[in-house]
Formats: structure tokens, C-alpha cells, sequence
């Protein structure tokens, strides 16, 4: 368990770069103060740049996503799952808010990319 | 038996290459080798649209850029003259004496300009008009000479008239005729067209015939028959034009009566491996001076040698429009009422300059159907007339009313699309049909616009007079199939950028929360966050990272820099027009050395820093501010750079100051949002070292001023830009590229450069009208606007280093602002760093310490 930064830290509808346990996660917080944290790695351009990406919703039921900064696949931040190429899958960790912080906890079990 | 032919085609003109073109797509380089000669020191060209030379230069006009077809099979050698040839042998002779062997030959070597046997003809100042060496050398000559004179006054006399006068030469044309057009149009037309010419300002001499030309070594004057000589001092011929037949000829092939290679209906000549077509031929004893009926004979030859079922050439229209600025002129089918049955319809203004004349048959039915017409003072209705010719449908019950002006009564021609039957021909230059243009747009086809069907079907694309019929036939057909074309900016915004950008105008919008609840829906994405942010940054001209507004910018503007593939960034300080002191210079080069970055000088003449970590931007660019620079927006979708050559104050042909007005353009438009990157150039003289015409305004220096283009592109769908208005002074300059680029932000889809903009919303004519006409009266808005921006501009790296908010995004990790991102490496190379790129995730372990947060 990591607390990151304090919630206002993070713009609505952006993310940041947080080390947790050595490792490099995007925790981003959504328009309804939600947060999520994913790894910062972008699996296609190879590079850790995820947190730098523009936030945003698919579809009628809203589904939140970032694009990549480099080459705009958009991953769900719920999952990690990749809207473009559904084979491929970001790590996630769980992520809260508590007393205004934000908090980075285990990561979670996702199906391998 | 499975040895290639060879199959040798002389002559690389239009038709030549028409042929080379369908014997590519036919599959005809399967079983044959094409060698193809050409006399013209160049490949290809569009001669139909010679005159734009002057303006467009001859790139523009180039059929085969490259200089090389795509397929291997096809060989081109410019430069290379045949003299003659030996059927029975099968062989060619060049002029450099080599001979080649063929197996079929096609003769495709056009027609030459017709001079008269008149005294005087080889004196210096004496040119034809054909090809683009004879332009070369009528401008050359141009420079010195105050008067000229073109002999002949038909359609290529008076083109090439209206060439010379817009040389700046006081002009006469001189015609043998009672009237000019003679082949086209009657008398009465030939009167109005008469006063059409005048008003250009051109002298026009009708009845008179060109006795000599007069003088010693050198052009001096024209002497004609019962009249007062001319004082000119240089001489354009356009007497007609004769096949170039002179090969054939020599080699014994039958040539028709009045001249050309005669042929049948095949366009096969009396030797049966010897083909002629385009203007060199004579397919039953008469050649055909357009280019549309040299192109058929083109696709009937690849025919016969693919050996299927041949098609025929039965003789062609020879409709025809004349291209002269602000003179309409047409003359279509049965224009001398030849057909004993035929009725004359007639419209005529005298005040007005408008002649009109259908000419139209009784049918059986009662009804009648069109047999052909003229033309002139306006020729809007040509592209709706001319398929009907032929088409065997019966006209409204009032054919006058198809000439008479709305007014008076008379049918919008528009509406007319409708009317034209599915076989109706409506591009006779590429012998299209409405059912294939119909075709290319309905649900099997693959087009979703009339420019995509102008290049997938060719229709519009030779000589252009029936582009606006087919723009009309897609539109009714989309409207006819209730088609809306989805022109929505994503999922969130359904309306065009254009729209957006003028929601966001009216209601004074400054957030995207208010735009997207009150005209979107969810909370948006990658496609129109930015293009909202860019609409508000042309509007405000705010910074581009103020509060929530950060969020919305795309990847390079969120960090005022390029994000490159290994996670760094790039940082250009902006050097305006190129220009820097050996100061800047040093500071560039040991903030580079300091930070360890890779430099290259860029491809827009300055200077990029790559490699730079993002915690590290800042202090580079305090650095660079500190010396005097600013960021030179090579992130945004804005001005990039105003590219200049060395001009006047150094360079021994310049005309004006290029760096100048380079700089004080960059400094003009630096920070100004667009709706994508916006480029310009200056050069100092017609050389054009600063290859301004490829950018979206290029500015070249002229004795007298300064001639503005617009709408040119680099990258992937190169374009030269175009002359929007010449020798304009400093302050019009300003005025005219203030109103071009805010009515560019205004109307321009998202990433939608000024070339493609201008097709779009109309072509440079439209444009013109618009930004120097000021047609819509808008120009005062424009300029105010782009005044505001000017006003309002401030360097964006320096009031982010200023403000303690903006810089705290800038760190690697929020809870490790000193930890450096570990994915980061780098390999070396020719001495300098370049970006490299990991495997997967980068663990630095859970011992590293970890700053609180
Ligand atoms: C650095 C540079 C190449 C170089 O090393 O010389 C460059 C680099 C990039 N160009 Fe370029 N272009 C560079 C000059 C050009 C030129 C030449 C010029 O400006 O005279 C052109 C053709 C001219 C034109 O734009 O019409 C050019 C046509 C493009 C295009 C194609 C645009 C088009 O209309 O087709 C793109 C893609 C795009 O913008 O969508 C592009 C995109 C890019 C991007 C932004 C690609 C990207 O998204 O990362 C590169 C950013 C590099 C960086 O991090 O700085 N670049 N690019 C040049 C920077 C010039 C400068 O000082 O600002
Ligand atoms: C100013 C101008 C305006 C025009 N406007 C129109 C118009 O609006 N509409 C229209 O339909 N037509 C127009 N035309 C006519 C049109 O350009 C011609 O019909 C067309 O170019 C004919 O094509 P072609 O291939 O037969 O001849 P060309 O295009 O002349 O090509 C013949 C080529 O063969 C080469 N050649 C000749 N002899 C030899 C040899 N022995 N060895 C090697 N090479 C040889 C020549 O150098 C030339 O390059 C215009 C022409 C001009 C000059
Ligand atoms: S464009 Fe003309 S003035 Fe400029 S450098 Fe070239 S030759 Fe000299
Ligand atoms: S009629 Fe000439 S391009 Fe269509």
C-alpha cells in the first residue's frame, strides 16, 4: 500500500506517475474524482508514458479510458484492457481515496498480455 | 513461343502517355515491353493546360514526375528524337543513329504549330506556342519587349494573346477571318466575343492578313495587307496546327488528303504493325485537334494489341470552351445549325456582353431535342448542355428557357443533373458517363465525394469544364439517397469542427465541461478534446496549459514540447526565419552539451534538441529564455516556421528583403492555433530558395512587390501553392494572409491543412472572393481577430517557468520527483545520444527509497 499524493494533486480527468514498490503506475482520477491505477508502460510504443495520456469515455455506458500519448490506443481503466486490440491487457493495481489522499494498494491478478 | 514483344511508341505528349497509362492498367506489359520516345526534353505534360505554366510552373503540369513509370516493363527516354523508320525491317532509327527493333509500333507524335510562309518568319522575337521550352522563351523575350502581336485568333490564339498581355505586353491579335473563333462561332457571337476581348484590353484586328513580319535581325514590326503596319517587337504565330506526319511519310505509309497518318477504325495505318493516334492521325482522313479524341484512340489501339474484342473509333465531339479569366466562351455540337432540320433559339444582351444559341430539332413527338449551341458572356450552362447534345432526350417544353437568365424566366441549370440520362457523356475529355460517375458514389462504388470521383474516374480532370456537373450529379445522387455524409467531429460531438469553432464563438464558451454538456455527450476523447482545446486557444489565445485546459491538450502541447518514442521530449526554440546571432547559437549549443541531448538542424531551419526528460524541461528552457529565445511551437498545431532565403541584403538576384519579411511574418503568427500546422516562406526572387510555394502561404519577392501564394503542402499529398494576388505591397501582404489564415481557422476541418481546405470549401477562386474581394464582408472581423491575437501573444515556455502550478506537473514520478523514470535509455552513435527503447516494465526494486509524498 503506497500513498501517492494528495487527490487535488491530480487534475480531473488526467493522470500522474507514481513509483509503488519500484514500479511505475499511472493513477489517474476520472470527471467523479474516481481513481485508477495502471502501469505506466504503453505496451505497443514500449515506453512509460501511459499517465501522460488524454482521459476520456467510449460509448453510451461510458466506459472510461486514457489514449496513449504515442500512438492513441485507448486502454479501459477499470481493466487495463486495451479498446483496440482486446489481446492486450495492462497490468492494474487497486487504487482509493482516503482522507483526500490517494492510495495505490496490491496488484491486481489480470490475465497476461 | 513465349518471347516478349516489343512494342515501341514514338512520341511522349499527351496521348502517348494515355496510351503507356491503359496499356499498364489493361495488362498489356504482360506480354509486351514497352520502350517509349520522346523528342521533349521532358516526360509528359499537360498541354491542354500549357498557358498555367506562367503561374504553376512546369512541376505542376508533369504527368510523370518521377520521370518513370511503375512498372518495370515500361521504359521512357526523353530526349530522344526518331528519324526515321523501316517497316518492312521493323526498325526505328534515332537521331544519335541507334536503331531498335519492334514488333509493334505506335506513332503518337501530335502536331506542330502551323507558320505561315511569310517573309520575316525566322527572325528573333518570332515564337509559336506548344510547348513548354516555347513559353520559356516568350517570357524570356517578354522582359524586353513592350508590344506584341499573335497571328491567328482562334481558341489557342486568343489563349496565348491573354498569356502575353498578363506579361505585361501591350497586345494585338491579328486575325484573317471576318471573326475570331472562327471554326466555333458565328458572327454574331464572334461581335460579342470581340468587345470580351477588348475589355481585357487586347487590340483585335479581324479581315487583316499578316503580309510580313518586319525587320533586320530582330522583330520590329508587322506589315499587313491594306492597313497600317504594326509596331511590335514580338510575334506570337497560331495560324493552326498540321499532324506530324513527316516520319510516316518517308516510310511510305498512306497519308490522308489534307495531311495526317490515315488510319481505320482501329487506328491501324497501311502497314499492319503500325498504329497511330492523337493528333498525328487521321482515322478516316480527318484529324482531330483535341486531346479527348486522341485519348480514345489511345484505349481502341490497346484493345486491338490485347487482341480481345477491338473497339472502334468513330469519329468524336468536338466540343470546346475557351479558358481565358473572365471570358466565357463555348461552342458545343451542331453549332452552325448544319443539320437541314435544324431551328436556331437565340438569346442575345448587347449591354450585358451575352450571346446564346442553341441549336434544336422538332421530334416526331413534338417535343424537341438538342442538336448543339454557343455560348458566350456566360458559359455556366456549358457542363449541362453539351451531355444533352446526342442524348436523344426531348427538352422542356420552353427551350428558351434553358438560355434565358433566371430572371427573365429562365431554369436554374442546375436542376438540369436530373434530366441527363444515365448514358449521357459528361466528361467528353475521358469519356465518362453520369452512370459511372453515379456508380463510383452509390453503395458498390468507392467514392464519397466528386473529388475522389474526379480521381478515381478521371471526369474533371483534363480540361475541368465539366467539374461542376459532376459535383452536381454527387450531391443530388447523396441527396436523392438521403445520405447525409457524416461529417461528425467523434462520438461525442456531432457537428463539423467549422460548426464546434462557431458554437463555441456565439455562446463565448471557455471550458470544454460547458461545450461538451451543453451540445455533446460523455466526457469526451483524444479527437475532440484537442481539437476544443485548439478552438479555444485561436479564440482566447489563453495558455494553452491553464487550469483544467491542460487536460484537453493533446500529448505535445500538454508538455509545450514533442514526445518522442523513448519517452523524452524535443525542445525547438523558435529561430524566426531562420535567422540567429553566434550568441544564440553558443547557448543552444551548450544547453545541448549540459543536458547531454541529441541536436539536428531540422528540416524547417532551425535547430532540435532531442532527449530531453521531462523534469528537465523547464530548467532548458529558462536557460534558452534567459538568452533572449521563446519556444518555437514545434508541438502545437500552429506556426511553425516562416522559412526564408538570404534575399537582397546579400544575395546578387534578390529583389526585396526575404529574411525581413520572413521574421516579421514569424513574429506576426507565432503562437496562432490552427486547426493544423500552419508553414509560410519568403524568397527574395523567382529563384525560390525558400521553396515557399510548398507551404501553406510562400511569399515571393517581385520587382515591384510581393506575390502571395497559398495552399501549399509538403508531406504526404505534396501541392504547390497558388497565386492568390501578385505585387501587392507590405501592408496589403498583411491584410490578405491576416483574413486567409483566421478564415482558414474559422472554416477548416479538424487536421485539415490549407491545401486540402481550399479544394474543400470552394478552390482558390472562392477564396480570392473572399479574402480579396471580401465578398462576405469579412474582412474587417478576420483582421480584428488576427489583430487580437497579435496583441494578446506571449511566449508560452516563460509563463510556464513563471508559474509555480503550471511547473509541478513537470516531474518524473509525484511521489519521487527525484527519481529518474528508469525505462529512459539511450544508445550512442556517431558520437551522440539517440532514443532507445525497453522490453517491458522497468522494476527499480522495492528497496529504492521513496520520497513522501
Ligand atoms: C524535426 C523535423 C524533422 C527534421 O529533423 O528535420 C520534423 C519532425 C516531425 N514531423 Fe515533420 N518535421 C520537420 C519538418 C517537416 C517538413 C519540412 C518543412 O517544414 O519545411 C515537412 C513538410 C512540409 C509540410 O509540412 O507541408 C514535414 C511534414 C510533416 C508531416 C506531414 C504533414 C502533411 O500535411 O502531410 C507530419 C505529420 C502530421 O503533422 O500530421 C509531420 C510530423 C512530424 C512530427 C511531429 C511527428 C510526430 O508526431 O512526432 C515530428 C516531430 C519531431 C520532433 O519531436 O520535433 N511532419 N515536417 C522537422 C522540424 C521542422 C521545424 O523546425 O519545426
Ligand atoms: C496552348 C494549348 C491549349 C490547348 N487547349 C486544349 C483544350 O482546351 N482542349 C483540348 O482538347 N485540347 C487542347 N489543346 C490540344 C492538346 O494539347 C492536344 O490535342 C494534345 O496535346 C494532343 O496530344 P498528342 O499526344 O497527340 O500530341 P502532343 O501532346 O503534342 O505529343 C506529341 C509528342 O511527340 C513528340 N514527338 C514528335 N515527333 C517525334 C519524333 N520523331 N521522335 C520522338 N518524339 C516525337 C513531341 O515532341 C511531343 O512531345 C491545346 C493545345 C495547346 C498548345
Ligand atoms: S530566392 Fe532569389 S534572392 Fe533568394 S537566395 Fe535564391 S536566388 Fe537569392
Ligand atoms: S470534359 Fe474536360 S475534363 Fe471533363
Amino acid at each position: 500500500m503506497t500513498t501517492v499524493c494528495p487527490l487535488d494533486r491530480i487534475a480531473r480527468e488526467s493522470g500522474v506517475a507514481a513509483l509503488v514498490d519500484g514500479e511505475a503506475v499511472a493513477v489517474f482520477r476520472t470527471y467523479d474524482d474516481e481513481v485508477f491505477a495502471l502501469s505506466n508502460f504503453d505496451p505497443f510504443g514500449r515506453a512509460s508514458v501511459l499517465s501522460r495520456g488524454i482521459v476520456g469515455t467510449r460509448g453510451d455506458d461510458e466506459v472510461p479510458f486514457v489514449a496513449s500519448p504515442l500512438l492513441k490506443q485507448r486502454f479501459d481503466l477499470r481493466t487495463g484492457a486495451c479498446l483496440d486490440d482486446p489481446a492486450v491487457v495492462v497490468p492494474t493495481w487497486e487504487a482509493w481515496v482516503s482522507d483526500g489522499m490517494v492510495v495505490v494498494g496490491a496488484r491486481r491478478e489480470t490475465i497476461a498480455s | 513461343m513465349n518471347q516478349r514483344k516489343q512494342l515501341v511508341v514514338v512520341g511522349h505528349g499527351m496521348v502517348g502517355h494515355r496510351f503507356v497509362q491503359a496499356a499498364i492498367e489493361r495488362g498489356l506489359t504482360e506480354t509486351h515491353d514497352i520502350t517509349i520516345l520522346g523528342e521533349e526534353p521532358r516526360p509528359a505534360y499537360d498541354r491542354v493546360a500549357l498557358t498555367s505554366f506562367f503561374e504553376r510552373g512546369a512541376e505542376a503540369l508533369s504527368f510523370l514526375p518521377g520521370g518513370a513509370y511503375d512498372d518495370p516493363r515500361v521504359s521512357l527516354r526523353l530526349g530522344a528524337e526518331v528519324v526515321a523508320i523501316s517497316p518492312r525491317q521493323r526498325v526505328i532509327t534515332l537521331a544519335d543513329g541507334k536503331d531498335l527493333h519492334y514488333d509493334e509500333l505506335v506513332l503518337a507524335t501530335g502536331a506542330y504549330p502551323f507558320v505561315p510562309p511569310v517573309p520575316g518568319k525566322d527572325l528573333r522575337g518570332v515564337f509559336v506556342y506548344r510547348t513548354i521550352e516555347d513559353l520559356e522563351a516568350i517570357r524570356a523575350a517578354s522582359k524586353k519587349a513592350k508590344v506584341g502581336a499573335v497571328i491567328g485568333g482562334g481558341l489557342l490564339g486568343l489563349e496565348a494573346a491573354n498569356a502575353l498581355h498578363q506579361l505585361g505586353l501591350e497586345t494585338h491579335v491579328v486575325e484573317l477571318a471576318p471573326r475570331l473563333m472562327a471554326v466555333q462561332i458565328d458572327d454574331a457571337a464572334g461581335s460579342t466575343l470581340n468587345r470580351h476581348i477588348e475589355t481585357l484590353g487586347l487590340t483585335v484586328h479581324t479581315g487583316a492578313m499578316t503580309e510580313a513580319v518586319l525587320g533586320k535581325d530582330k522583330v520590329t514590326g508587322l506589315a499587313l495587307k491594306d492597313r497600317n503596319p504594326l509596331d511590335v517587337d514580338l510575334v506570337v504565330f497560331s495560324a493552326g496546327i498540321r499532324p506530324r506526319d513527316a516520319l510516316a511519310r518517308a516510310a511510305d505509309l498512306e497519308i490522308a488528303e489534307r495531311g495526317g497518318v490515315l488510319v481505320d477504325e482501329h487506328c491501324r495505318t497501311s502497314d499492319e504493325h503500325i498504329w497511330a493516334i492523337g493528333e498525328c492521325a487521321a482515322p478516316g482522313g480527318r484529324m482531330y485537334g483535341l486531346v479527348a479524341p486522341g485519348y480514345t484512340m489511345a484505349e481502341v489501339v490497346v484493345d486491338a494489341l490485347l487482341g480481345g474484342e477491338a473497339g472502334a473509333f468513330t469519329g468524336a465531339d468536338m466540343s470546346t470552351k475557351l479558358k481565358l479569366l473572365g471570358v466565357d466562351v463555348a461552342s458545343f455540337g451542331d453549332a452552325f445549325a448544319a443539320d437541314e432540320d435544324a431551328l436556331e433559339v437565340v438569346y442575345a444582351d448587347a449591354v450585358a456582353g451575352i450571346y446564346k444559341k442553341l441549336v434544336v430539332k422538332e421530334l416526331a413527338s413534338g417535343g424537341y431535342e438538342l442538336l448543339g449551341g454557343i455560348l458566350v458572356g456566360d458559359a455556366s450552362s456549358y457542363g449541362v448542355l453539351r451531355p444533352l447534345v446526342g442524348s436523344g432526350i426531348e427538352l422542356p417544353d420552353n427551350p428558351e428557357e434553358l438560355i434565358l437568365p433566371a430572371a427573365r424566366g429562365g431554369v436554374s441549370t442546375g436542376s438540369t443533373s436530373a434530366m441527363l440520362p444515365d448514358d449521357a457523356q459528361v466528361c467528353s475529355c475521358n469519356n465518362v458517363t453520369k452512370a459511372d460517375i453515379v456508380a463510383a458514389v452509390s453503395d458498390g462504388g468507392s467514392c464519397d465525394s466528386a473529388s475522389c470521383v474526379t480521381a478515381c474516374t478521371k471526369a474533371g480532370s483534363t480540361c475541368g469544364s465539366c467539374k461542376t456537373v459532376v459535383k452536381k450529379i454527387v450531391e443530388d445522387h447523396f441527396a436523392a439517397s438521403g445520405k447525409v455524409v457524416d461529417k461528425s467531429l467523434c462520438e461525442h460531438f456531432e457537428m463539423t469542427r467549422q460548426e464546434l469553432f462557431e458554437v463555441v464563438a456565439v455562446h463565448g464558451y471557455n471550458r470544454f465541461d460547458d461545450i461538451v454538456e451543453g451540445h455533446g455527450k460523455g466526457r469526451g476523447c483524444d479527437i475532440c478534446k484537442p481539437a476544443v482545446a485548439s478552438i479555444l486557444a485561436s479564440l482566447l489565445n489563453h495558455h494553452v496549459l491553464d487550469g483544467a485546459n491542460a487536460t484537453l491538450q493533446d500529448t505535445n502541447d500538454a508538455y509545450l514540447a514533442n514526445l518522442q518514442k523513448n519517452g523524452t521530449y524535443s525542445v525547438v526554440p523558435r529561430i524566426p526565419g531562420g535567422e540567429i546571432t553566434p550568441d544564440k547559437l553558443i547557448v543552444i549549443g551548450e544547453v545541448a552539451r549540459d543536458y547531454g541531448l541529441y541536436t539536428k538542424i531540422t528540416g524547417g531551419q532551425r535547430i532540435d534538441l532531442f532527449g530531453a526528460r521531462m523534469e528537465d524541461l523547464p530548467a532548458i528552457w529558462k536557460r534558452l529564455v534567459d538568452a533572449g529565445m521563446e519556444s518555437g511551437h514545434a508541438y502545437g498545431k500552429s506556426l511553425r516556421t516562416v522559412k526564408s532565403c538570404v534575399g537582397s541584403t546579400w544575395c546578387r538576384y534578390g529583389v526585396q528583403d526575404s529574411v525581413g519579411l520572413a521574421i516579421e511574418l514569424e513574429l506576426r503568427y507565432r503562437g496562432l492555433r490552427s486547426p493544423h500546422k500552419l508553414k509560410g516562406g519568403v524568397s527574395g526572387c523567382a529563384r525560390e530558395c525558400a521553396e515557399a510555394r510548398g507551404k501553406d502561404f510562400g511569399v515571393i519577392a517581385t520587382e515591384r512587390g510581393w506575390n502571395l501564394y497559398v495552399g501549399g503542402n509538403g508531406g504526404a499529398v505534396p501541392a504547390h501553392a497558388q497565386l492568390l494576388a501578385g505585387d501587392l505591397t507590405r501592408e496589403e501582404l498583411i491584410r490578405y494572409l491576416d483574413r486567409f489564415l483566421m478564415y482558414y481557422i474559422r472554416t477548416a476541418d479538424r487536421l485539415q491543412r490549407t491545401s486540402t481546405w481550399l479544394d474543400e470549401i470552394g478552390g482558390l477562386e472562392r477564396v480570392r472572393e473572399v479574402v480579396v474581394d471580401d465578398s462576405l464582408g469579412l474582412g474587417d472581423e478576420l483582421e480584428a481577430s488576427m489583430d487580437r491575437h497579435v496583441d494578446s501573444y506571449f511566449d508560452e515556455w516563460r509563463a510556464t517557468i513563471e508559474d509555480p502550478a503550471k511547473l509541478a506537473r513537470f516531474v518524473s514520478f509525484v511521489n519521487a520527483p527525484g527519481t529518474p523514470d528508469p525505462h529512459i535509455t539511450f544508445r550512442e552513435e556517431r558520437g551522440q545520444i539517440r532514443a532507445d527503447l525497453v522490453d517491458g516494465p522497468v522494476s527499480l526494486g522495492a528497496s529504492i527509497p521513496v520520497g513522501a509524498p
